[in-house]
Protein backbone atom coordinates (compact mmCIF):
# COMPACT_ATOMS: atom_id res chain seq x y z
CA UNK A 1 0.00 0.00 0.00
CA UNK A 2 2.81 2.38 0.88
CA UNK A 3 4.58 1.55 -2.37
CA UNK A 4 1.39 2.15 -4.33
CA UNK A 5 0.82 5.48 -2.56
CA UNK A 6 4.23 6.74 -3.69
CA UNK A 7 4.18 5.29 -7.20
CA UNK A 8 0.60 5.41 -8.40
CA UNK A 9 1.30 7.61 -11.47
CA UNK A 10 3.67 4.90 -12.78
CA UNK A 11 1.03 2.22 -12.10
CA UNK A 12 -1.59 4.20 -14.02
CA UNK A 13 0.80 4.65 -16.98
CA UNK A 14 1.57 0.90 -17.03
CA UNK A 15 -2.13 0.11 -16.75
CA UNK A 16 -2.64 2.23 -19.88
CA UNK A 17 0.15 0.33 -21.68
CA UNK A 18 -1.42 -2.96 -20.61
CA UNK A 19 -4.86 -1.99 -21.90
CA UNK A 20 -3.32 -0.89 -25.23
CA UNK A 21 -1.81 -4.39 -25.61
CA UNK A 22 -4.80 -6.51 -24.59
CA UNK A 23 -7.83 -4.71 -26.02
CA UNK A 24 -6.69 -4.93 -29.69
CA UNK A 25 -5.64 -8.56 -29.11
CA UNK A 26 -9.06 -9.47 -27.67
CA UNK A 27 -10.88 -7.66 -30.48
CA UNK A 28 -8.74 -9.35 -33.17
CA UNK A 29 -9.22 -12.77 -31.53
CA UNK A 30 -12.99 -12.38 -31.74
CA UNK A 31 -12.89 -11.04 -35.33
CA UNK A 32 -10.76 -13.99 -36.49
CA UNK A 33 -12.13 -16.82 -34.33
CA UNK A 34 -15.85 -16.21 -34.98
CA UNK A 35 -15.80 -16.71 -38.79
CA UNK A 36 -13.23 -19.52 -38.54
CA UNK A 37 -15.29 -21.16 -35.81
CA UNK A 38 -18.45 -20.93 -37.91
CA UNK A 39 -16.63 -22.57 -40.80
CA UNK A 40 -15.37 -25.32 -38.49
CA UNK A 41 -18.77 -25.76 -36.82
CA UNK A 42 -20.75 -26.10 -40.06
CA UNK A 43 -18.26 -28.17 -42.07
CA UNK A 44 -16.97 -31.07 -40.00
CA UNK A 45 -14.36 -32.18 -42.55
CA UNK A 46 -12.80 -28.73 -42.41
CA UNK A 47 -13.43 -28.34 -38.70
CA UNK A 48 -11.37 -31.26 -37.42
CA UNK A 49 -8.01 -30.16 -38.87
CA UNK A 50 -8.73 -26.50 -37.99
CA UNK A 51 -9.44 -27.38 -34.35
CA UNK A 52 -6.36 -29.62 -34.31
CA UNK A 53 -4.17 -26.71 -35.37
CA UNK A 54 -5.82 -24.50 -32.73
CA UNK A 55 -5.05 -27.06 -29.99
CA UNK A 56 -1.40 -27.27 -31.07
CA UNK A 57 -1.05 -23.47 -31.22
CA UNK A 58 -2.43 -23.19 -27.72
CA UNK A 59 0.22 -25.68 -26.54
CA UNK A 60 3.08 -23.41 -27.67
CA UNK A 61 4.63 -21.81 -24.55
CA UNK A 62 4.26 -18.03 -24.32
CA UNK A 63 7.78 -16.72 -23.80
CA UNK A 64 9.31 -18.86 -26.60
CA UNK A 65 6.52 -17.64 -28.89
CA UNK A 66 7.42 -14.01 -28.08
CA UNK A 67 11.01 -14.81 -29.09
CA UNK A 68 10.17 -16.77 -32.25
CA UNK A 69 7.40 -14.51 -33.56
CA UNK A 70 9.68 -11.57 -34.44
CA UNK A 71 11.87 -13.96 -36.46
CA UNK A 72 8.85 -15.33 -38.32
CA UNK A 73 7.14 -11.97 -38.89
CA UNK A 74 10.31 -9.90 -39.36
CA UNK A 75 9.46 -7.59 -36.44
CA UNK A 76 11.78 -6.07 -33.83
CA UNK A 77 12.00 -8.11 -30.59
CA UNK A 78 10.69 -5.33 -28.38
CA UNK A 79 7.48 -4.17 -30.01
CA UNK A 80 3.89 -3.92 -28.94
CA UNK A 81 2.88 -5.56 -32.24
CA UNK A 82 4.75 -8.76 -31.31
CA UNK A 83 2.94 -9.01 -27.96
CA UNK A 84 -0.45 -8.25 -29.47
CA UNK A 85 0.17 -10.79 -32.26
CA UNK A 86 1.12 -13.49 -29.72
CA UNK A 87 -1.89 -12.70 -27.52
CA UNK A 88 -4.12 -12.84 -30.60
CA UNK A 89 -2.77 -16.29 -31.53
CA UNK A 90 -3.64 -17.63 -28.06
CA UNK A 91 -6.99 -15.86 -28.09
CA UNK A 92 -7.94 -17.35 -31.46
CA UNK A 93 -6.69 -20.82 -30.44
CA UNK A 94 -8.85 -20.65 -27.28
CA UNK A 95 -11.95 -19.17 -28.91
CA UNK A 96 -12.15 -21.17 -32.16
CA UNK A 97 -13.27 -24.34 -30.37
CA UNK A 98 -15.98 -22.52 -28.43
CA UNK A 99 -17.09 -20.70 -31.60
CA UNK A 100 -17.30 -24.01 -33.50
CA UNK A 101 -19.40 -25.47 -30.65
CA UNK A 102 -21.57 -22.33 -30.56
CA UNK A 103 -22.37 -22.43 -34.29
CA UNK A 104 -22.57 -26.24 -34.31
CA UNK A 105 -25.26 -26.04 -31.61
CA UNK A 106 -27.51 -23.72 -33.64
CA UNK A 107 -30.68 -25.73 -34.25
CA UNK A 108 -30.54 -27.16 -37.80
CA UNK A 109 -34.33 -26.71 -38.09
CA UNK A 110 -34.07 -23.00 -37.30
CA UNK A 111 -31.21 -22.68 -39.77
CA UNK A 112 -33.24 -24.38 -42.52
CA UNK A 113 -36.37 -22.38 -41.71
CA UNK A 114 -34.31 -19.22 -42.18
CA UNK A 115 -33.05 -20.50 -45.54
CA UNK A 116 -36.70 -21.24 -46.50
CA UNK A 117 -37.61 -17.65 -45.57
CA UNK A 118 -35.03 -16.45 -48.07
CA UNK A 119 -32.00 -15.79 -45.89
CA UNK A 120 -28.69 -16.63 -47.45
CA UNK A 121 -25.00 -15.93 -47.05
CA UNK A 122 -24.32 -12.79 -45.05
CA UNK A 123 -27.90 -12.33 -43.81
CA UNK A 124 -28.06 -15.91 -42.59
CA UNK A 125 -24.84 -15.46 -40.63
CA UNK A 126 -25.52 -11.98 -39.31
CA UNK A 127 -29.26 -12.21 -38.50
CA UNK A 128 -29.81 -15.89 -37.68
CA UNK A 129 -26.68 -17.93 -36.80
CA UNK A 130 -24.71 -15.25 -34.95
CA UNK A 131 -27.47 -14.08 -32.56
CA UNK A 132 -28.24 -17.70 -31.68
CA UNK A 133 -24.55 -18.44 -31.08
CA UNK A 134 -23.89 -15.35 -28.94
CA UNK A 135 -24.61 -16.86 -25.50
CA UNK A 136 -22.08 -19.69 -25.96
CA UNK A 137 -19.63 -17.40 -27.77
CA UNK A 138 -19.80 -15.00 -24.86
CA UNK A 139 -18.67 -17.62 -22.35
CA UNK A 140 -15.64 -18.30 -24.57
CA UNK A 141 -14.89 -14.60 -25.00
CA UNK A 142 -14.93 -14.11 -21.23
CA UNK A 143 -12.28 -16.85 -20.87
CA UNK A 144 -10.18 -15.15 -23.56
CA UNK A 145 -10.52 -11.73 -21.88
CA UNK A 146 -9.36 -12.99 -18.49
CA UNK A 147 -6.48 -15.14 -19.76
CA UNK A 148 -5.24 -12.46 -22.21
CA UNK A 149 -4.98 -9.87 -19.44
CA UNK A 150 -2.89 -12.26 -17.33
CA UNK A 151 -0.75 -13.47 -20.21
CA UNK A 152 0.18 -9.96 -21.37
CA UNK A 153 2.39 -9.58 -18.27
CA UNK A 154 4.90 -12.00 -19.89
CA UNK A 155 5.76 -9.23 -22.37
CA UNK A 156 7.74 -7.54 -19.58
CA UNK A 157 10.35 -10.31 -19.93
CA UNK A 158 11.22 -9.17 -23.45
CA UNK A 159 11.11 -5.52 -22.38
CA UNK A 160 7.59 -4.50 -23.43
CA UNK A 161 6.11 -2.26 -20.74
CA UNK A 162 2.83 -3.41 -19.20
CA UNK A 163 1.59 -4.26 -15.71
CA UNK A 164 4.13 -7.10 -15.97
CA UNK A 165 6.86 -4.46 -15.62
CA UNK A 166 5.81 -4.14 -11.96
CA UNK A 167 6.47 -7.88 -11.56
CA UNK A 168 9.95 -7.91 -13.14
CA UNK A 169 11.04 -4.55 -11.71
CA UNK A 170 9.72 -5.44 -8.25
CA UNK A 171 11.47 -8.80 -8.35
CA UNK A 172 14.81 -7.38 -9.48
CA UNK A 173 14.79 -4.60 -6.90
CA UNK A 174 13.34 -6.84 -4.18
CA UNK A 175 10.21 -4.74 -3.58
CA UNK A 176 7.41 -7.15 -2.66
CA UNK A 177 4.87 -4.30 -2.55
CA UNK A 178 5.50 -3.57 -6.22
CA UNK A 179 5.01 -7.23 -7.25
CA UNK A 180 1.84 -7.50 -5.16
CA UNK A 181 0.55 -4.28 -6.76
CA UNK A 182 1.24 -5.76 -10.20
CA UNK A 183 -0.63 -8.98 -9.40
CA UNK A 184 -3.60 -7.22 -7.80
CA UNK A 185 -4.01 -4.57 -10.53
CA UNK A 186 -3.76 -7.29 -13.23
CA UNK A 187 -6.44 -9.40 -11.54
CA UNK A 188 -8.69 -6.35 -11.02
CA UNK A 189 -8.28 -5.33 -14.69
CA UNK A 190 -9.19 -8.89 -15.75
CA UNK A 191 -12.32 -8.83 -13.56
CA UNK A 192 -13.37 -5.36 -14.77
CA UNK A 193 -13.00 -6.30 -18.45
CA UNK A 194 -14.81 -9.59 -17.75
CA UNK A 195 -17.67 -7.64 -16.16
CA UNK A 196 -17.81 -5.25 -19.12
CA UNK A 197 -17.97 -8.23 -21.52
CA UNK A 198 -20.84 -9.65 -19.50
CA UNK A 199 -22.70 -6.30 -19.65
CA UNK A 200 -22.18 -5.96 -23.42
CA UNK A 201 -23.40 -9.54 -23.81
CA UNK A 202 -26.59 -8.76 -21.87
CA UNK A 203 -27.15 -5.61 -23.93
CA UNK A 204 -26.89 -7.38 -27.29
CA UNK A 205 -29.15 -10.31 -26.32
CA UNK A 206 -32.30 -8.56 -25.05
CA UNK A 207 -34.49 -11.61 -25.87
CA UNK A 208 -32.72 -13.64 -23.19
CA UNK A 209 -33.75 -11.20 -20.50
CA UNK A 210 -37.38 -11.62 -21.50
CA UNK A 211 -37.03 -15.39 -21.36
CA UNK A 212 -35.41 -15.22 -17.92
CA UNK B 1 18.62 -12.62 -37.07
CA UNK B 2 20.40 -15.47 -38.76
CA UNK B 3 18.70 -18.86 -38.59
CA UNK B 4 21.94 -20.56 -39.67
CA UNK B 5 23.60 -19.40 -36.43
CA UNK B 6 20.66 -20.75 -34.46
CA UNK B 7 21.03 -24.19 -36.00
CA UNK B 8 24.78 -24.14 -35.38
CA UNK B 9 24.07 -23.26 -31.75
CA UNK B 10 21.47 -26.04 -31.51
CA UNK B 11 23.92 -28.56 -32.96
CA UNK B 12 26.94 -27.66 -30.82
CA UNK B 13 25.72 -26.92 -27.28
CA UNK B 14 24.54 -30.28 -25.99
CA UNK B 15 27.35 -31.23 -23.57
CA UNK B 16 28.41 -29.85 -20.20
CA UNK B 17 26.63 -28.76 -16.99
CA UNK B 18 24.93 -25.81 -18.72
CA UNK B 19 24.40 -27.60 -22.03
CA UNK B 20 21.15 -28.48 -23.77
CA UNK B 21 21.20 -32.07 -22.44
CA UNK B 22 21.48 -30.99 -18.81
CA UNK B 23 18.91 -28.18 -19.17
CA UNK B 24 16.48 -30.50 -20.94
CA UNK B 25 16.82 -33.07 -18.13
CA UNK B 26 16.23 -30.33 -15.51
CA UNK B 27 13.19 -29.07 -17.38
CA UNK B 28 11.65 -32.53 -17.68
CA UNK B 29 12.45 -33.52 -14.08
CA UNK B 30 10.99 -30.27 -12.73
CA UNK B 31 7.83 -30.76 -14.82
CA UNK B 32 7.47 -34.39 -13.78
CA UNK B 33 8.05 -33.67 -10.07
CA UNK B 34 5.61 -30.74 -10.04
CA UNK B 35 2.84 -32.63 -11.85
CA UNK B 36 3.35 -35.65 -9.57
CA UNK B 37 3.11 -33.59 -6.37
CA UNK B 38 0.12 -31.62 -7.67
CA UNK B 39 -1.62 -34.85 -8.77
CA UNK B 40 -1.14 -36.45 -5.34
CA UNK B 41 -2.96 -33.48 -3.80
CA UNK B 42 -5.56 -32.68 -6.47
CA UNK B 43 -6.69 -36.04 -7.87
CA UNK B 44 -8.04 -37.59 -4.62
CA UNK B 45 -9.68 -34.27 -3.73
CA UNK B 46 -11.29 -33.92 -7.17
CA UNK B 47 -12.53 -37.53 -7.11
CA UNK B 48 -13.96 -37.01 -3.62
CA UNK B 49 -15.81 -33.85 -4.71
CA UNK B 50 -17.08 -35.60 -7.84
CA UNK B 51 -18.24 -38.67 -5.91
CA UNK B 52 -19.98 -36.83 -3.07
CA UNK B 53 -21.19 -33.88 -5.22
CA UNK B 54 -20.11 -31.63 -2.33
CA UNK B 55 -17.80 -28.66 -2.80
CA UNK B 56 -18.15 -28.25 -6.58
CA UNK B 57 -17.96 -24.47 -6.05
CA UNK B 58 -14.35 -24.91 -4.84
CA UNK B 59 -13.42 -26.39 -8.22
CA UNK B 60 -15.04 -23.57 -10.18
CA UNK B 61 -13.49 -20.88 -7.99
CA UNK B 62 -9.98 -22.36 -8.22
CA UNK B 63 -10.17 -22.64 -12.01
CA UNK B 64 -11.40 -19.04 -12.31
CA UNK B 65 -8.74 -17.68 -9.94
CA UNK B 66 -5.97 -19.61 -11.70
CA UNK B 67 -6.97 -18.04 -15.01
CA UNK B 68 -6.92 -14.50 -13.64
CA UNK B 69 -3.68 -14.60 -11.60
CA UNK B 70 -0.63 -13.87 -13.79
CA UNK B 71 1.81 -16.80 -13.61
CA UNK B 72 4.79 -14.44 -13.70
CA UNK B 73 3.34 -12.66 -10.64
CA UNK B 74 3.06 -15.89 -8.69
CA UNK B 75 6.63 -16.88 -9.64
CA UNK B 76 8.19 -13.53 -8.73
CA UNK B 77 6.27 -13.33 -5.44
CA UNK B 78 7.44 -16.78 -4.38
CA UNK B 79 10.93 -15.94 -5.63
CA UNK B 80 11.06 -12.88 -3.37
CA UNK B 81 9.58 -14.74 -0.41
CA UNK B 82 11.66 -17.93 -0.62
CA UNK B 83 14.89 -16.70 -2.22
CA UNK B 84 16.90 -18.29 -4.99
CA UNK B 85 16.80 -22.04 -5.43
CA UNK B 86 14.21 -24.52 -6.56
CA UNK B 87 11.71 -24.17 -3.70
CA UNK B 88 10.02 -21.04 -5.10
CA UNK B 89 9.42 -22.28 -8.67
CA UNK B 90 8.34 -25.75 -7.50
CA UNK B 91 5.78 -24.29 -5.11
CA UNK B 92 4.47 -21.75 -7.63
CA UNK B 93 4.21 -24.38 -10.38
CA UNK B 94 2.41 -26.86 -8.09
CA UNK B 95 -0.18 -24.18 -7.28
CA UNK B 96 -0.61 -23.47 -11.01
CA UNK B 97 -1.07 -27.16 -11.82
CA UNK B 98 -3.69 -27.84 -9.13
CA UNK B 99 -6.82 -26.32 -10.78
CA UNK B 100 -6.57 -28.28 -14.08
CA UNK B 101 -6.01 -31.55 -12.22
CA UNK B 102 -8.79 -30.82 -9.74
CA UNK B 103 -11.22 -29.87 -12.51
CA UNK B 104 -10.31 -32.96 -14.58
CA UNK B 105 -10.74 -35.38 -11.68
CA UNK B 106 -13.98 -33.72 -10.60
CA UNK B 107 -15.48 -33.58 -14.10
CA UNK B 108 -14.37 -37.14 -14.91
CA UNK B 109 -16.17 -38.62 -11.89
CA UNK B 110 -19.08 -36.19 -12.06
CA UNK B 111 -19.95 -37.08 -15.68
CA UNK B 112 -20.45 -40.79 -14.94
CA UNK B 113 -24.25 -41.21 -15.35
CA UNK B 114 -26.03 -41.42 -11.96
CA UNK B 115 -27.94 -44.49 -13.19
CA UNK B 116 -24.66 -46.37 -13.64
CA UNK B 117 -23.53 -45.48 -10.12
CA UNK B 118 -26.93 -46.47 -8.68
CA UNK B 119 -26.83 -49.77 -10.56
CA UNK B 120 -23.38 -50.47 -9.09
CA UNK B 121 -24.72 -49.68 -5.62
CA UNK B 122 -27.75 -51.93 -6.23
CA UNK B 123 -25.60 -54.96 -7.12
CA UNK B 124 -23.81 -54.52 -3.81
CA UNK B 125 -20.62 -52.56 -4.53
CA UNK B 126 -19.31 -50.52 -1.59
CA UNK B 127 -18.63 -46.78 -2.04
CA UNK B 128 -14.88 -47.47 -2.31
CA UNK B 129 -15.51 -50.13 -4.94
CA UNK B 130 -17.78 -47.76 -6.88
CA UNK B 131 -15.00 -45.17 -6.99
CA UNK B 132 -12.28 -47.64 -8.02
CA UNK B 133 -14.20 -49.97 -10.33
CA UNK B 134 -16.87 -47.70 -11.85
CA UNK B 135 -16.17 -43.99 -11.58
CA UNK B 136 -12.39 -43.98 -12.09
CA UNK B 137 -12.33 -46.25 -15.18
CA UNK B 138 -15.27 -44.44 -16.83
CA UNK B 139 -13.91 -41.00 -15.93
CA UNK B 140 -10.35 -41.85 -16.99
CA UNK B 141 -10.36 -40.00 -20.34
CA UNK B 142 -11.47 -36.74 -18.69
CA UNK B 143 -9.08 -37.22 -15.75
CA UNK B 144 -6.21 -37.76 -18.21
CA UNK B 145 -7.39 -34.63 -20.04
CA UNK B 146 -6.82 -32.68 -16.81
CA UNK B 147 -3.38 -34.28 -16.47
CA UNK B 148 -2.61 -33.24 -20.05
CA UNK B 149 -3.67 -29.63 -19.46
CA UNK B 150 -1.67 -29.45 -16.21
CA UNK B 151 1.46 -30.97 -17.77
CA UNK B 152 1.38 -28.53 -20.67
CA UNK B 153 0.90 -25.58 -18.39
CA UNK B 154 3.78 -26.69 -16.16
CA UNK B 155 6.20 -27.43 -19.02
CA UNK B 156 5.37 -24.02 -20.47
CA UNK B 157 5.62 -22.10 -17.19
CA UNK B 158 8.80 -23.96 -16.19
CA UNK B 159 10.42 -21.78 -18.87
CA UNK B 160 9.51 -18.71 -16.81
CA UNK B 161 10.86 -20.43 -13.68
CA UNK B 162 14.34 -19.82 -15.14
CA UNK B 163 13.73 -16.13 -14.41
CA UNK B 164 13.88 -16.78 -10.66
CA UNK B 165 16.03 -19.93 -10.51
CA UNK B 166 18.97 -21.43 -12.39
CA UNK B 167 17.04 -24.27 -13.98
CA UNK B 168 15.59 -25.60 -17.21
CA UNK B 169 15.57 -24.65 -20.88
CA UNK B 170 14.32 -21.16 -20.04
CA UNK B 171 17.90 -20.26 -19.00
CA UNK B 172 18.90 -20.13 -22.68
CA UNK B 173 16.14 -17.61 -23.34
CA UNK B 174 17.04 -15.36 -20.44
CA UNK B 175 20.82 -15.56 -21.03
CA UNK B 176 20.20 -14.88 -24.73
CA UNK B 177 17.88 -11.94 -24.01
CA UNK B 178 20.34 -10.37 -21.57
CA UNK B 179 23.44 -10.77 -23.73
CA UNK B 180 21.63 -10.20 -27.05
CA UNK B 181 22.77 -13.65 -28.15
CA UNK B 182 19.99 -14.25 -30.65
CA UNK B 183 21.21 -17.71 -31.70
CA UNK B 184 20.99 -18.95 -28.10
CA UNK B 185 17.68 -17.19 -27.47
CA UNK B 186 15.93 -18.50 -30.58
CA UNK B 187 17.55 -21.94 -30.17
CA UNK B 188 16.22 -22.15 -26.60
CA UNK B 189 12.77 -21.07 -27.77
CA UNK B 190 12.74 -23.77 -30.47
CA UNK B 191 13.72 -26.41 -27.88
CA UNK B 192 10.94 -25.43 -25.46
CA UNK B 193 8.31 -25.32 -28.21
CA UNK B 194 9.43 -28.73 -29.54
CA UNK B 195 9.29 -30.23 -26.05
CA UNK B 196 5.80 -28.82 -25.40
CA UNK B 197 4.45 -30.02 -28.74
CA UNK B 198 5.90 -33.54 -28.29
CA UNK B 199 4.30 -33.77 -24.84
CA UNK B 200 0.98 -32.44 -26.17
CA UNK B 201 0.84 -34.94 -29.03
CA UNK B 202 1.87 -37.87 -26.78
CA UNK B 203 -0.66 -37.01 -24.07
CA UNK B 204 -3.44 -36.39 -26.61
CA UNK B 205 -2.77 -39.83 -28.13
CA UNK B 206 -2.84 -41.42 -24.66
CA UNK B 207 -6.14 -39.72 -23.90
CA UNK B 208 -7.63 -40.96 -27.19
CA UNK B 209 -6.40 -44.51 -26.54
CA UNK B 210 -7.94 -44.52 -23.06
CA UNK B 211 -11.28 -43.20 -24.29
CA UNK B 212 -11.44 -45.85 -27.01
CA UNK B 213 -10.71 -48.43 -24.31
CA UNK B 214 -13.57 -47.06 -22.18
CA UNK B 215 -16.17 -46.89 -24.97
CA UNK B 216 -15.19 -50.18 -26.69
CA UNK B 217 -13.61 -52.28 -23.93
CA UNK B 218 -13.39 -55.50 -25.96
CA UNK B 219 -11.32 -54.12 -28.81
Amino acid sequence: MKWLGLNWPQVVALLGDHIRLVVPAIALSILIAVPVGRLAGRHRSLGRPLLGVATLLYAVPALPLLVILPVVLGLPLRSAVTITAALTIYGVALLVRTAADAFGAVDAGVHEAAVALGYSGWGLFWRVDLPLAVPVLLSGIRVVVVSTVGLATIGALTGQSSLGTLLTDGFQRGIAGEVVTGVVVTVVLALVLDGLTLLVGRAITPWRRVAA
Amino acid sequence: MNLGETFTWLATHWAGPGGIGARLAQHLLLTLAVVAVAAIVALPLGVLIGHTHKGAAVVGASVGAARAIPTLGLLTLFGLALGIGLRAPVLALVILALPSLLAGAYAGVETVPPAVVEAARAVGLSETQIVWRVELPLGAPVIIGGLRAATLQVVSTATLAAYIADTGLGRFLFIGLKSRDYAQMVGGAILVIALALILEVTLAATQRLVSVHVTHPRQ
